[in-house]
């Protein structure tokens, strides 16, 4: 297990699975692009079982082609074989054979199972709460007091400083499960339980995955961006998020001819049902049951990934979400044109 | 028991010019044709009703499958909704595992057992006829919910929860409507038909054997069968207890998984896997049968390590009883409950791994026929090779942490129930075809067939590894462009296309050779099991006296007089 690199030297299938890779427009959801320990790990033990099967396979297929080829029966030939009816010291030797190579499986797996399953939670780690919810994600930084959604942001770490991330991980409704292939194997949300991983994203950039349980209509669509910012990068982007919007007093004076103002979008916004469901830290609008939208436009995607965040994307998501993503349970809230496009001015004041 | 001279018990001999083989027509009325076959209970009629059923909904599952191909053929496809695609991709694998699996094996079961150990029915041929009408009654229920609700162009209420149906999705709170109740009830009953025909087929096998047939010489076929019936009591009840919960939830308060409520997801997801991985080896072990009949005679070798070959298919039993957590690494187990399942899922390679040497070292030493029944058998070994590899793989439970749920476990067990289960379900066809209708496939159209089958499943399950360890989840509609699995994706459908097109030449070969198919008469491929000794199609009777024999292979010993198989068991 030692002669890591090498060993990926050996395996043919290697080659052709990272070249396979490569054929990805970055960011990589390769299992095999790894850029974090849990991922590296698992990573390395895959290579070391693909080298054992690929020798398994070829041994087998080399006497089976040998013996369709060898034993062939000849034309004309009508008389019987002789009759074997088996051999206990054959029998034998293939039974304790597969026993070690076993063994030897077994053993590689149990080292990277417990160092990866049971690693210690260092001082400096970044706590984070994931909440799964049919089809987005909820993302809660205890430590400072931070709600987001769909988009993760976590520090680098290194060997210098480690600060890998640390994620509890619970769920609204049903399962899902939070896999980006870069840094880690997946885990699965549950209600009622609180399952954890750890990641330790060793360069900045970003990271994709998505939703790896079936969780209903929409699980094709419940993308995942994992961020990873330099540390200080990851302190300014916690400190604007901690920051609460303003509640702007309403415009009595707003009238038909009044030109479209987020004042007048924010009225509609909290005289509308959208407050039910929507938080905006600092305002009125505190619901819970979709994603808080206080930063929204610091996100550069809407409804987990589905279509990037433009205006003209946010104002089309507003006025019928089953243009991105039909079983979305934000319903279309038949607005007027008008205040759809005040809302949408509202909206994008939220940086 | 050398001194036993074998050949005149058995009825019907092995002459040739026994072909019974019935002028069509001539039996009477369409309606008086239709009624014996609904009121039967000869376990032939039965068995190739199950086979027919299983046949039908081969195609129609089939056609699921290309649909699906056709969606994720190329990224953000609007062939189907996202509604629909969950549909078919959950009536796909429901039908596939309930609907086509479980009914064709007990078909073959039903038909070859008796037949094999020299028995003139199953032990219980009404509770035979109430398995198979209860099993059909399922299939018809579970696709009547295509018609209700929004119909047939939005699917109706067909199930949208995946196979496995995990908890809480299952739930009224997230699944309204009645799409769950279809799947739910008619696992119920589909359920109850496996439950009785593994209790007649256990009965049958322990209960039924001619004179002469002790449990060391009972052919592997029904030795196999009789360890998937335990297997079939042991795990289907489970699966049958577990949707009444689901519908005592739905309709009466229960909240076993209601977790809103307090249950538990995980609970279920427990219930299902001890099913669900058995269930596999309920499927695949009737494949490692037809292989133990199959291989020998195309080889004209007796069978390598006869009791080794028993002995690891009891083992895989139990073992079996004992990996189903392996489905559910990444659900939150301890570190050591991970490692128990990791560690009790590769036991399971080491008594499949002595079958496959035990098929090698059948074919060592013999002289091969290529006939079509065998090249299907061959590309099963080949195949079951590689699908035990990945499963392998798969037990990784480290590993399993990043493939779990990605197509590489579609590829994989793919890999088993086509490439193994599929491809031996074939060879099977081919082989006892001419027993069941008195005449042969067409050979020609067999090899266009196995080709073709081989090609494109090669095409699409080699290929569909890929994707799964480039990140591509299971189950979903449609997928980004950037993230590099169009290419991919479209190979994978193209192949899924050539499999279609050789399952038509199939079918074709099917109906066509039934009424112009070559005669087979009593034992086209000089066999060596009961069943060849009767004429084909054999009588309502079977065996016109009971026949008695003196070793595994009792048509062997009367063409051999000279060299019988007895002193050498």
């Amino acid at each position: 297990m030692k002669s890591r690199v090498p060993l990926r030297d050996l395996v043919a299938a290697a080659g052709i699975l990272n070249s396979c890779a490569a054929w990805a427009a970055t960011p990589s959801t390769s299992t095999f692009s790894h850029a974090s320990t849990p991922a590296r790990e698992v990573n390395d033990l895959s290579f070391f079982v693909l080298t054992i099967s690929a020798g398994i396979f070829l041994g087998v297929s080399v006497l089976l082609v040998y013996a369709l080829f060898r034993y062939r029966a000849r034309p004309g030939d009508t008389t019987e074989p002789p009759q074997v009816f088996g051999s206990v010291q054959i029998e034998l030797a293939w039974t304790i054979i597969p026993i070690l190579i076993i063994v030897m499986l077994f053993l590689g797996t149990a080292r990277v199972l417990f160092s990866v399953q049971d690693a210690r939670k260092p001082a400096s780690a970044v706590d984070v709460t994931v909440v799964g919810h049919q089809f987005w994600w909820e993302f809660h930084y205890p430590q400072y007091n931070v709600v987001t959604a769909n988009e993760l942001h976590v520090p680098v770490s290194s060997a210098a400083s480690p600060r890998p991330t640390f994620m509890k991980l619970t769920s609204a409704d049903v399962i899902h499960s939070f896999w980006v292939p870069q840094l880690a194997g997946k885990t699965d949300l549950l209600p009622n339980r609180v399952n954890e991983m750890w990641i330790d994203p060793q360069s900045t950039g970003l990271y994709v995955g998505q939703c790896a349980q079936f969780c209903g209509t929409q699980h094709a669509k419940m993308l995942l961006r994992v961020y990873v910012d330099s540390p200080e990068g990851f302190q300014q982007w916690i400190a604007q998020q901690q920051k609460a919007q303003a509640e702007i007093t309403a415009d009595t004076q707003s009238s038909a001819s009044t030109p479209i103002n987020e004042r007048d979008g924010q009225t509609v916004f909290e005289q509308q049902a959208c407050i039910n469901c929507h938080t905006v830290a600092g305002t009125v609008a505190n619901g819970r049951f979709g994603p808080d939208l206080t930063h929204l436009m610091s996100r550069a995607t809407l409804a987990a990934g589905a279509t990037p965040n433009t205006p003209e994307n946010l104002r089309a998501w507003i006025d019928d979400p089953t243009i991105f993503k039909p079983g979305s349970l934000m319903p279309a809230m038949h607005l007027t044109g008008r205040q759809n496009d005040q809302i949408t001015a509202y909206l994008l004041t939220l940086k | 028991m050398g001194t036993d001279t074998p050949g005149i018990p058995i009825a019907g001999g092995i002459e040739a010019g026994l072909d019974r083989t019935r002028p069509h027509g001539t039996r009477g009325t369409y309606l008086e044709v239709v009624h014996s076959w609904v009121v039967t209970v000869d376990h032939k009629k039965l068995g190739i009703l199950y086979i027919s059923y299983a046949l039908i909904f081969l195609v129609v599952a089939g056609v699921e499958a290309l649909l699906i191909r056709i969606q994720l053929s190329i990224p953000h496809n609007t062939f189907v909704s996202a509604a629909s695609f969950n549909r078919l991709f959950t009536m796909h694998g429901t039908t596939m595992v309930f609907l086509v699996g479980m009914p064709i094996l007990f078909g073959f079961g039903n038909y070859l057992i008796p037949l094999m150990i020299g028995a003139r029915d199953m032990a219980f041929p009404r509770l035979n006829a109430f398995s198979f009408w209860i099993s059909a009654f399922a299939g018809i229920l579970l696709y009547y919910s295509f018609i209700g609700g929004v119909g047939l162009s939005g699917t109706g209420s067909a199930p949208d929860v995946a196979w496995f149906a995990y908890a809480p999705l299952t739930e009224r709170a997230f699944s309204p409507g009645h799409t769950v109740d279809y799947w739910a009830v008619s696992l119920i009953a589909s359920g109850i038909g496996s439950i009785g025909t593994a209790i007649n087929i256990l009965a049958t096998v322990f209960c039924m054997r001619c004179k002469g047939m002790t449990l060391m010489r009972i052919p592997l076929l029904p030795w196999l069968y009789a360890v998937v019936s335990f297997l079939v009591l042991v795990a289907v009840s489970p699966l049958t207890a577990a949707q009444a919960m689901l519908m005592i939830d739905r309709y009466l308060g229960g909240h076993f998984f209601d977790t809103q409520a307090g249950g538990s997801a995980i609970l279920w997801a427990h219930f299902f896997w001890i099913f669900g991985h058995p269930e596999v080896y309920v499927l695949v072990l009737p494949a490692f049968a037809f292989a133990n009949e199959i291989i020998p005679v195309f080889s004209r070798k007796a069978i390598f390590g006869y009791s080794a070959m028993v002995a690891a298919s009891v083992c895989i039993a139990f073992i079996s009883l004992g990996v189903w957590a392996h489905h559910m690494f990444t659900i939150g187990m301890t570190s050591f409950g991970n490692a128990f399942f990791t560690l009790s899922t590769m036991l399971v390679s080491i008594p499949t791994g002595i079958k496959t040497f035990n098929w090698l070292a059948t074919i060592w030493g013999g002289k091969i026929r290529f006939e079509t029944p065998m090249l299907f058998s061959i590309a099963f070994i080949f195949q079951f090779v590689i699908a035990g590899l990945t499963g392998i793989m798969l037990s990784i439970s480290a590993w399993n942490w990043q493939t779990h749920n990605s197509y590489f476990v579609v590829a994989h067990f793919h890999y088993v129930l086509v490439g193994a289960i599929v491809f031996m379900i074939f060879a099977a066809l081919y082989y006892w075809y001419p027993k069941m209708t008195g005449r042969m496939l067409d050979e020609h159209l067999g090899k266009w067939h196995f080709w073709l089958m081989v090609i494109g499943f090669h095409i699409t399950f080699d290929t569909m590894h890929i994707p799964g360890l480039l990140g591509m989840p299971r189950q979903i509609y449609t997928y980004e462009p950037d993230r590099g699995w169009a290419t991919l994706n479209m190979v994978i459908s193209v192949g899924g296309f050539i499999q279609g097109i050789a399952v038509l030449i199939f079918v074709y070969n099917l109906v066509h050779s039934y009424f112009r198919g070559e005669t087979a008469g009593a034992d086209p491929w000089d066999a060596w099991t009961l069943e060849w000794s009767i004429p084909s199609p054999p009588p309502a009777y079977n065996f016109a006296a009971d026949p008695v024999v003196s070793s595994r292979r009792p048509l062997w010993d009367l063409k051999h007089p000279e060299d019988q198989d007895a002193p050498y068991e």
